[in-house]
């Protein structure tokens, strides 16, 4: 079930809308990202390519393959309205193909907005996904909803470009057994505070542009942008087990983040 | 709240708890958290961090330009395309 629209907010108070103005405007680089180790997950199929090495000291990120459809069970129905745009822009219709971008736009811009947290390069990740998605768009068989299909493209844009940065990213695999000082612990801390009430929203847009791209990655998908557990595992490659222990772990760290700045921030 | 014979530990109720919250039920009615006050506040939390998360990033549509750059690199590729077969062919 996917959520009702956001309601609308100020783009000023926006980290990611802060950290980069325009095409013009000096770009400015993700936050470090930090570790974490992996968990075989039954089902993955993380291309080798970009598997995790020696060479890159374990820091990959895995891209999904655009290429190969996506075993969802959202697929579009063939009497569909867009499943008509979609075969026109297939068959090299311009302006079905505009239409598409103009249907998918918005969503993919902010997922790669809320992914680097930077507007000028969101704009890149977005031209780039879009171009990916007319060279590849003949390929694409209906097996799975389009969206996803081209969620999952923008997805490996996105986590190619940050590889390509050489930011200290995971893998996805990685993400799920983090190291006791990487990832998340258990809680076994002090009840008493609490977050209810306590967290704004800067905070944890602040927090959330900390998290290793992995986690950022589960987290925005699924409690941000509404998919579900089987979608996001059809996006990403990965079993739904593994979408659902990733967000948990990524929730824990986001804690974790929100309830060390409490106490310095209700001193200011 | 741990180390009760035939009760769940933290530990063990935490291993379960990603399942537990993604299966919809209604974990804050899990005898575990009846009993257990620290499990019961880091279940708030992470509540508290699902519902913030509704209200972040808002979605928002790129500029014209990103539309104008992808048509004016379609119709280089395009330009180029017959270029590289004829060259291929040659």
């Amino acid at each position: 079930m996917r959520r009702s629209p956001l309601p609308p907010q100020d783009p000023a108070r926006h980290p990611a809308l802060r950290n980069g103005e325009s095409k013009s405007a000096k770009r400015v680089a993700v936050p470090p990202q930090d570790n974490g180790k992996a968990e075989p997950a039954k089902g993955d199929g993380i291309p080798p390519e970009v598997q995790t090495s020696p060479q890159n000291n374990g820091q990959a990120v895995a891209p999904v393959s655009a290429n190969r459809p996506v075993p969802s069970p959202g697929a579009a129905r063939p009497d569909s309205p867009e499943a008509d745009i979609l075969a026109r822009a297939q068959a090299g219709d311009h302006q079905a193909f505009a239409r598409l971008y103009s249907l998918h736009k918005r969503r993919i811009y902010s997922l790669c907005l809320r992914m680097v947290g930077n507007i000028a390069e969101a704009e890149d990740l977005t031209q780039e996904a879009f171009l990916q998605l007319h060279r590849k768009i003949v390929t694409f068989r209906g097996d799975s909803a389009f969206s996803t299909w081209l969620h999952r493209l923008a997805i490996n844009v996105v986590l190619m470009q940050l590889r390509k940065k050489g930011l200290s990213l995971i893998s996805l695999d990685e993400a799920m057994e983090p190291t006791p000082e990487e990832g998340p612990g258990r809680s076994f801390g002090a009840p008493d505070l609490t977050l209810a009430g306590a967290i704004d929203r800067l905070a944890l847009e602040r927090a959330v542009a900390d998290l290793p791209a992995g986690y950022r990655l589960i987290f925005i998908l699924h409690d941000v942008e509404g998919f579900e557990h089987n979608e996001i595992a059809a996006m990403l490659d990965c079993s739904i087990g593994n979408s659902k222990s990733q967000l948990h772990k990524a929730r824990l760290k986001l804690r974790d983040a929100l309830r060390t700045h409490l106490p310095q921030e209700a001193e200011l | 709240m741990t180390g009760v014979p035939g009760k769940l530990s933290c530990a063990d109720f935490q291993a379960h708890l990603p399942e537990l919250i993604a299966s919809g039920q209604d974990v804050a009615n899990h005898p575990h958290i009846q009993t257990c006050e620290l499990c019961r506040a880091l279940l708030a939390d992470l509540e508290t961090i699902a519902e913030a998360a509704r209200q972040l990033f808002p979605s928002v549509e790129p500029p014209d330009e990103v539309w104008q750059h992808i048509e004016s690199a379609i119709k280089s590729e395009a330009a180029t395309e017959p270029a590289h077969r004829s060259a291929k062919g040659a």
